[in-house]
């Protein structure tokens, strides 16, 4: 039930003037993209571990506390971790062997690539946990349609799509309740896998209706009428959102050289 | 509450032949209409459920899209047709109409109010510089008590409205289109939308155009009465008690709830009291996710063949409340019992009984009807209850037939749940509930936003299984169900608004809080 309030209001308990939290929100998800370009393109240690550190040299000045991090990008350790010990276990082996156990052993080729992606993960995922927690999503949509131009109906129909999320994990609460009350569900997993279905179909047809009424009341107010519709909120894109991009950029571009010239950087696709 | 502001241009509307056919349907939905509307005029328009009215409104609006439907004859307003006078809107940065619906959750845009409001002036071209001024204005015209940057998501369904209703004022509409506008609020909701409206009128000499089934209140503010006919045109048309006093049997017939005109109510309690069923001792419920309890320290006692009534302000956790005493949320404090007459053997505590157990002795009935629904067809419907519970396919096909006869839904047996009208759902809804032959029926504002027809259908059968020595607990606003039936009556208080749980955004429309509302109450 805690979902649809922190989607909505993705600033709460944040610093909001901290220099990176304050950058224009079109900024912010550049840096989060050229990050995530960089570490996609090669899976070696070194590459990942300067951009992560970086990353982390970065986090004081996006306004979120330690707790508030936590709070948020929990989910990505419980990510990250599963994935570095499965790589260990069952990754190319090489090198050495450091722990045997019959099919699954962890060399110190595969120990390496369960630290890589381990702090692939944290740096990917960092960037993002920032932009979410110091962006609040109207803002981020008056960015995407006023600094990138993009279609003014689909950012706006989206971003009122997702106002939606909350009433359905609602109604979603509900349906089950229903059930219960209908004397379904008691037989056991499959019985629930079954009724999942039937529940999933509810809410398709709820928030169909939901859906068709929230567009008439859009319209009703002119939604899609002009093309060239004003906006109530400016959103500037600065030299300070210049500068944050290009941190971005060099950011990628530091580690990548790192990676580069210690010899580990290999582009993905190249095998 | 309404500062002294510039009025708008009221225009004048005029119908000719004019009908529409929904893309997907063979019936029209309008169709021969003929009507002339007067600039400023009030009209209320009245008809049975698909005589098209909603779809009239729509189509004032100029939201009806000829690539979906087809349409016949014409409809302008000031001379220029419906969607051209919705186009020249975007140039004027105006509307020339102002759509306003029933399902406040529905109609919130975006995550601030403020932005929310802003919404239709960015739509419509309106310089930067002008917008906010505008906001505020048209925020401060229905007395809304919140900032700009009050969150959407912690207003009430009352709130909602009255932000919904600012949205379009912003626009300076001549013409005021009102779907059903307070059908789901509670009272005072309903009340203070009513009142903002009716001083909105006054001061912008605006006209209006409203659909509504509980005439009584509405019929102050209007100045003529328009009945459409289903088949196509009007049946009536007139000053209200023109109109009410030669054709108001007739529309209370159809469902219309005309002043003069009351539903029939069944007659008191034939019984006498059965066993205690169920007892509530110092009772505390919380909501899912909550921290503090939606409701607390409630006594309550429940025996079989009567009717018990729980009432009390928005916020003051009734429905939570229903929840735990239909077995779906546990207790938090305190103790809720169920007795021998009620439990046979299941044990005291409902929300332990397994699924089954459950919906063979207390049956619960949701606001939202349409979360109760488990098969493809009415039928199955009805069926999965007694199937449910290993009765034989011979007397379930029975049962199921008594049940849609009883319930006046035989004609939709094959139909889908899902496509049935409002009324219809409602009536399902109870009718799957009685299929399992409960002791105990719970019911979540069984009335709310039904006709007046539907709602005489639904007491009277309430009344019949009370007498039959089943228990019925209905938390409801409904003063005039509570008349008709409660023997006890449960008055909720609302908790400390400083403990009480704002944060999550409430499902239901009616059982949400209206306090701190000022201008709403």
């Amino acid at each position: 039930m805690s979902l649809p309030t922190d989607v909505l209001s993705g600033a709460v308990g944040v610093d909001t003037s901290a220099p990176l939290a304050r950058a224009n929100p079109s900024a912010k998800l550049a840096v989060a993209a050229v990050l995530a370009l960089a570490l996609v393109l090669t899976t070696d240690v070194v590459t990942a571990a300067v951009a992560l550190a970086l990353v982390v040299a970065c986090l004081p000045f996006t306004g979120l506390g330690a707790r508030a991090l936590w709070r948020r990008g929990w989910v990505l350790v419980v990510a990250a971790v599963p994935s570095g010990v499965f790589t260990a276990l069952l990754g190319v082996d090489s090198g050495d062997v450091l722990l045997g156990a019959g099919w699954f052993t962890v060399t110190e080729g595969s120990a390496v690539s369960a630290v890589a992606i381990v702090l692939r993960i944290l740096a990917i995922g960092l960037p993002g946990v920032v932009l979410l927690s110091t962006t609040d999503p109207t803002d981020l949509a008056d960015s995407l349609a006023q600094d990138l131009r993009l279609s003014h109906r689909f950012v706006l129909s989206a971003l009122a799509a997702m106002r939606l999320v909350g009433v359905l994990a609602e109604e979603w609460t509900a349906l089950g309740q229903a059930r219960r009350a209908r004397g379904l569900g008691d037989d056991g997993v499959l019985g629930r896998l079954r009724g999942f279905g039937g529940r999933l179909f509810a809410l398709l047809v709820l928030a169909v209706r939901r859906a068709t009424v929230l567009a008439t009341a859009m319209e009703a107010r002119g939604f899609g009428l002009v093309r060239e519709r004003t906006w109530a909120r400016p959103s500037h894109f600065g030299l300070w959102d210049a500068t944050v991009v290009l941190g971005g950029v060099a950011l990628a571009g530091v580690a990548t050289a790192a990676g580069v010239a210690a010899g580990t950087w290999q582009l993905v696709l190249s095998g | 509450m309404v500062p002294a502001r510039a009025g708008v241009v009221p225009p004048v509307l005029s119908a000719r032949g004019w009908g529409w056919r929904h893309g997907t349907r063979r019936a029209w939905a309008v169709r021969g209409l003929d009507l002339d509307v007067a600039a400023g005029e009030r009209v209320l328009l009245l008809g049975p459920s698909g005589a098209g009215k909603s779809t009239l409104l729509q189509g004032l609006a100029g939201l009806l899209d000829p690539d979906n439907g087809d349409e016949e004859g014409r409809l302008h307003l000031d001379g220029v047709e419906v969607r051209a006078a919705r186009a020249a809107g975007g140039r004027a940065g105006a509307a020339r109409t102002g759509l306003l619906l029933q399902d406040p959750l529905s109609q919130t845009v975006l995550a601030r109010c403020g932005d929310d409001v802003a919404f239709g002036l960015e739509n419509h071209g309106v310089p930067r510089e002008q917008i906010w001024a505008r906001v505020d204005e048209a925020m401060a015209a229905v007395g809304f008590p919140y900032g700009r940057a009050h969150p959407t998501a912690r207003l009430s369904g009352g709130e909602r409205q009255r932000l919904a209703l600012a949205g379009v004022l912003a626009l300076r509409p001549g013409l005021l289109l009102l779907d059903e506008p307070t059908a789901m609020l509670d009272p005072v909701g309903a009340d203070g939308l009513r009142v903002t409206v009716a001083d909105l009128l006054g001061a912008t000499g605006a006209g209006c155009v409203l659909v509504e089934h509980r005439v009584g209140p509405w019929l102050p503010l209007v100045d003529r009465v328009v009945v459409l006919e289903p088949g196509g045109g009007v049946r009536a048309d007139g000053s209200p008690a023109d109109v009410l006093g030669r054709h108001g049997a007739e529309l209370a017939a159809g469902g219309v709830w005309v002043p003069d005109h009351p539903p029939r109510t069944p007659p008191p309690r034939a019984g006498g009291r059965g066993p205690r069923l169920l007892e509530a001792q110092d009772l505390s419920v919380r909501r899912p996710g909550a921290l503090a309890p939606a409701v607390a320290g409630v006594d309550l006692r429940v025996d079989a063949g009567t009717c018990t009534a729980v009432l009390g302000p928005n916020g003051a956790g009734k429905s939570t409340l229903a929840l735990a005493l239909s077995g779906l949320a546990a207790p938090d404090a305190g103790r809720l019992v169920a007795h021998e007459a009620l439990a046979d053997g299941a044990g005291p505590s409902p929300h332990r009984w397994r699924a089954r157990e459950l919906a063979a002795r207390i049956g619960t009935v949701f606001q939202e009807p349409a979360h109760q629904f488990v098969a493809a067809t009415v039928a199955d419907e009805l069926a999965v209850g007694p199937r449910l519970q290993g009765t034989d396919p011979t007397r379930t096909a029975v049962l199921v037939d008594e049940l849609l006869q009883r319930l006046r839904l035989d004609g939709l047996a094959a139909a889908n749940p899902f496509t049935l009208s409002g009324g219809e759902q409602r009536r399902l809804s109870v009718a799957t509930v009685l299929a399992t032959r409960p002791r105990l029926l719970v019911l979540d504002e069984p009335t709310f936003g039904q006709d007046s027809r539907t709602w005489a259908e639904l007491v009277a059968l309430l009344a019949e299984v009370r007498d039959e020595g089943v228990a019925v607990c209905a938390v409801t606003h409904d003063a005039d169900l509570v008349a008709a039936l409660a023997d006890d009556v449960l008055h909720l208080t609302t908790p400390d608004p400083t403990t009480r749980d704002r944060s999550t955004p409430d499902l239901t429309a009616v059982d949400r809080a209206d306090t701190g509302s000022g201008g709403a109450a």
